[in-house]
């Protein structure tokens, strides 16, 4: 293929400079998912963001410009409310950050070592509480968390750790941490995935190479496996980001859309659910529920923005 | 010109038969319409209910009126409400909406959502009283046809009483002597309740044994009208009461779940469970012992007693329906004695709200019924008018109520709070 | 052809470590579900007796199962849930993979502002416009039918796929792309027969765990589709969930049945998971 080598510096640009046609094949590719999306999503989005906009004075709808974004923030009970969810959903995140991340490396590479049989029984296990819907991973934690039931307490006690035990899901100070660990049970089974397709997809060459240069093991995976994993370990702290400061269902299951004990498990997802769709005996508000979508809206787009334009730019992404 | 004539002539014959023929086929569409029996969807929380609706109330209706078929419907209840308030803005919901008590269905009714009732057949079978949950504040306009009321108290296992020579308590004192009691002996939970699902704490703790202290239906108008404050002792004592129940409750109850609760009682592991009279259906299947009920104590010995004794169901009819007059027809029904005798039978603990009181045949059903003669009865205070706004005193009072009986809120410290979330919305002037 | 390679020398107790850390992970997986699998087949009393106890002759109970399957039309729920995922997801991959595919390889004047408007989908939960996709499924005459879920869950996986699926092309090599265009490819024959083969584990990842929260939702099937015909099996296991009265020996048998359509689903995705890393490796 000798006429590869001057096509090496043709760019895209190039090549459809010279054959000039409209690139409808860019529109085609684009245009089932567009519409979908645009239609289904987007729309109504849009319609519950401009919520945020007006009030509603006697069952009339008014426009009211910032109003509403004042009073989340400077309201004494919104903005109470507002900043312990956000602060409450760091936190959340924190826990995946710290604990989930540096798990899902550690089991990928522990299953794409090579020689290593019933790999595909463990990842199949490892995976099976993903698979779970959030009613059944909060029905099952509760059970096992559960005082009366008294599995908790037993295991704890046959490990002479019984002071350890709590009631966690109703103690204020513990009930969102025991959150942040089912979760991380739960979804730890994604991350793990993409880490191992991603060091599936690194060439036997470049591993023998170590291999034949004596860099094996420990060693191997920090110096060769880990700085290819970047892009991926990004891709991964994002989508967590992204998932954790939409999370819902979890806390919602567990612990009801009031987010008890007293708030503290209250994140965004529940305080905008109880705010926009209503509680037991709580009204709806949807103009001030899509305050706070909006709010959300904006911190998961300014974060994302830093992520895209400082730090996958960064991330040295081989062509392998 | 014969020509034109005739076409004319042709056109005009062609013309009165296609008039003819559609006509005929628009009379033979609006026979079959008329003919093709319609189906009723009833939206509801209550799966609990669905085999009582679906094989004994819908069938006799349905006998009846063989033109109208009928579906019930219910939605899990943690989602009954956000799904409901869905539903009904975007006009999907069902022709008949089953309403909770004052002020949930009175938004809807003002958002016009429900079709009002007023000339409804048998809405004079109740008692304006029983309709008040249902009413317009003018008390012009009723919008939802009362099912049923539940009541309050105390359920005890009356095999542990008789073991520990307990008798039911009367008063404060004796009641904390029982728990003491219990708690000594050391087999049993005392007290079964629990504050993770923290409504527990709202009505079966602090609105079952407030009405003694706040006098039922005086104290809470007086509330309601701003004359008397959530700070004010009366409505502080029955936090304080309950912050004394923390050491009679069980090993870990933040974690203890309503059902978590129903099963230990009904597993024998605990002594007194405060209750609500739904209880009675699923406890007398469940329970392996005998269960006696007894009135919420009160302070001193001699004093008026006072049950919370709260409409719970009605049900409504939707205005956005395509069936609304059938919908009418079915809530005929509904507010029929033939109705209220079966409902009130199949579920002993749920007491038809009817002028004619109901005959019941289940014995607990009995004696929580005979409490309406000896106490006077109140509806749950936070619901009328004090749950409209943000936040609505109703769901601030679950957290608040959890809180206190967790220790982690002085009583005094709940009660500010909660005048407090209250004040930032509620203008008693108005009522 | 995969070249031989020197194996170079493992010591024996790094492998014993490596499965004792997986093991005790399976086990901390696996653990809380044979609790919920377990304790279906007993007795109600025998739950809350001994939780952890198995199912001994006299705690054995299927009354759960019979109650589930017999009295509620769980065949058709299934089925309901199959068609709506499978669909959905076959939908969102494709869909997903040519929109990726057109943003990741040229450069036009919307690329930037188009990989931006897919991003904001990652970044709301879709239900927030729930009123507005209700309207419309009302006027479009799609509530309570299985397309209605279908079209809102390809809109909601689509910024994910597209954002995972983009960032395994880039790593497509582009002189196998501009070596087929010198061959006369078009853009869609190099789209399906070169870069799509490279894709496939990455593909299959999204297809896992884009599956999942569809067949587990219970909102959407909730509020657009809770008509006898296009229930789903999440939805339908709420029925056993009553205001006072849990139905336990239902609700545990429930939950246990719907573990196992999503298991088998990613059964059979995770084989072409290792047919397609294998096939992969040939370039």
């Amino acid at each position: 293929m000798t006429a590869s080598m001057s096509l090496d510096s043709l760019t895209d640009r190039d090549v459809s400079a010279v054959r000039r046609p409209v690139r409808w094949h860019i529109a085609v590719f684009l245009a089932p998912a567009v519409l979908i999306y645009t239609v289904v999503m987007v729309l109504p989005l849009v319609e519950t963001l401009r919520l945020s906009f007006f009030q509603n004075i006697d069952h009339h709808q008014v426009f009211a410009g910032l109003a509403n974004f004042r009073t989340l923030l400077g309201d004494e009970r919104w903005a109470y409310h507002f900043w312990n969810a956000l602060g409450n959903n760091t936190y959340f995140f924190a826990i995946h950050m710290l604990v989930m991340v540096p798990l899902a490396v550690l089991l990928a590479a522990l299953l794409s070592l090579r020689r290593l049989r019933g790999g595909g029984f463990y990842r199949t296990a490892i995976f099976m509480p993903t698979m779970l819907s959030f009613v059944i991973v909060a029905f099952v934690w509760r059970l096992i968390l559960s005082p009366l039931w008294g599995i908790t307490p037993n295991l704890l006690d046959a490990l002479g750790l019984r002071s350890w035990f709590a009631p966690y899901l109703g103690k204020e100070q513990y009930a969102l941490t025991a959150l942040g660990f089912i979760s991380v049970w739960k979804e730890l089974g994604v991350p793990m995935v993409l880490m191992y397709a991603a060091m599936l997809a690194i060439p036997d060459e470049i591993l023998e190479a170590a291999e034949i240069d004596g860099v094996v093991g420990i060693s191997q995976f920090f110096k060769i496996k880990l700085p290819l994993l970047w892009p991926t370990v990004g891709v991964v702290a994002i989508l967590t980001f992204v998932s954790n400061f939409n999370s819902f269902d979890l806390i919602y299951s567990e612990q009801g859309v009031s987010a008890g004990p007293n708030y503290s498990t209250d994140i965004l997802g529940t305080l905008l659910y109880r705010t926009f769709f209503g509680a037991q005996f709580q009204f709806p508000d949807p103009h001030m529920g899509g305050t706070i979508a909006t709010m959300m809206f904006l911190i998961i787009l300014a974060v994302v923005c830093i992520y895209l334009f400082f730090i996958q730019r960064k991330l040295v992404r081989y062509q392998l | 010109m014969a020509l034109i004539d005739e076409k004319v002539e042709t056109m005009s014959k062609k013309r009165l038969s296609i008039s003819v023929l559609a006509a005929a086929a628009a009379a033979s569409v609006m026979s079959v319409a008329a003919a093709a029996p319609v189906t009723l969807t009833i939206e509801s929380w209550r799966n609990d209910d669905l085999a009582l609706w679906r094989d004994k109330i819908i069938p006799v209706f349905e006998k009846a009126h063989p033109d109208i078929k009928v579906k019930f419907a219910p939605t899990a209840p943690a989602e009954f409400n956000a799904v409901l308030n869905s539903k009904l803005e975007a006009g999907t919901a069902g022709d008949l909406i089953t309403c909770r008590p004052f002020d949930v269905p009175l938004t809807h009714f003002q958002k016009g959502f429900l079709e009002p009732l007023n000339g409804l057949k048998g809405m004079d079978n109740f008692t304006p009283v029983a309709k008040t949950a249902w009413t317009t504040d003018d008390g012009k306009t009723t919008f939802c046809v009362p099912i049923a009321a539940v009541m309050h108290g105390f359920m005890y296992n009356k095999d542990i009483f008789a073991k520990l020579g307990i008798t039911p308590p009367a008063t404060n004192d004796q009641f904390l002597a029982a728990l003491t009691k219990i708690k000594a002996d050391g087999h049993y939970v005392p007290l079964d309740m629990g504050t993770k699902d923290t409504w527990e704490a709202s009505q079966l703790a602090y609105q079952n044994i407030g009405p003694n202290y706040y006098k039922g239906e005086e104290g809470r108008r007086a509330l309601v009208a701003g004359k008397a404050k959530l700070t004010d002792p009366q409505w502080v004592e029955p936090f304080r009461m309950m912050a004394k129940w923390k050491p009679f409750l069980a090993d870990g109850f933040e974690s203890q779940t309503y059902p978590d609760s129903q099963n230990m009682f009904t597993l024998g592991r605990a002594a007194i469970y405060p209750a609500g009279s739904w209880e009675i259906t699923g406890f007398n299947k469940a329970a392996g012992f005998k269960v006696g009920i007894f009135t919420p104590p009160v302070q001193k010995a001699g004093d008026k007693c006072y049950i919370s004794d709260h409409p719970d169901i009605g049900m409504g009819a939707n205005r956005k329906s395509k069936h609304v007059a059938e919908a009418k027809v079915f809530l005929e029904f509904v507010a029929s004695k033939e109705f209220a005798a079966i409902y009130a039978n199949a579920l002993p603990g749920f007491f038809s709200l009817q002028k004619t009181p109901v005959e019941m045949s289940d014995p607990l059903a009995k004696e929580f019924a005979s409490w309406r003669g000896k106490c006077d009865s109140t509806p749950r205070p936070t619901h009328a008018i004090l749950s409209r706004g943000t936040p609505s005193l109703e769901d601030d009072l679950w957290v608040k109520a959890a809180g206190v009986v967790n220790g982690t809120l002085t009583p005094e410290a709940a009660a500010q709070q909660l005048q407090k979330g209250l004040d930032s919305w509620y203008k008693p002037a108005a009522h | 052809m995969k070249t031989p390679m020197t194996e170079a020398r493992r010591p024996a107790g790094s492998t014993l470590v490596a499965h004792g850390i997986l093991a005790f992970f399976t086990v901390l997986a696996l653990a809380p579900i044979a609790l919920i699998v377990m304790n279906s087949f007993k007795t109600r009393q025998a739950i809350f007796g001994s939780p952890l106890a198995l199912p001994t002759p006299e705690t054995f109970d299927l009354i759960g199962f019979t109650s589930v399957l017999g009295g509620s039309n769980f065949g058709s729920y299934f089925a309901n849930s199959m068609i709506v995922t499978l669909v959905a997801l076959a939908g969102t991959i494709v869909f997903g993979a040519m929109a990726a595919f057109a943003l990741s390889e040229y450069r036009f004047r919307f690329n930037a502002v188009t990989g931006l408007f897919f991003t904001v989908g990652l970044m709301i939960p879709i239900r927030l416009g729930t009123v507005g996709i209700l309207r419309m499924m009302m006027s479009a005459d799609l509530v309570n039918t299985r397309t209605a879920l279908i079209l809102v869950y390809i809109a909601q996986g689509l910024p994910v796929a597209i954002f995972v699926l983009s960032e395994f092309m880039r790593t497509v090599s582009m002189d196998l792309k501009n070596a087929g265009r010198v061959d006369g490819l078009s853009e869609y024959e190099i789209f399906v027969w070169l870069v799509l083969p490279l894709l496939r584990p990455a593909m299959v990842s999204v297809a896992v765990f884009t599956m999942i929260p569809i067949w587990n939702d219970l909102w959407f099937p909730l509020i657009l589709a809770p008509g006898e015909q296009s229930k789903t099996v999440t939805l339908g296991a709420q029925v056993f969930i009553g205001q006072y009265v849990i139905d336990w020996n239902s609700v545990l048998a429930a939950l246990t049945l719907s573990i196992i359509p999503v298991l088998a689903l990613y059964l059979v995705f995770s084989k072409g998971l290792i047919r397609g890393i294998t096939a992969g490796a040939v370039k």
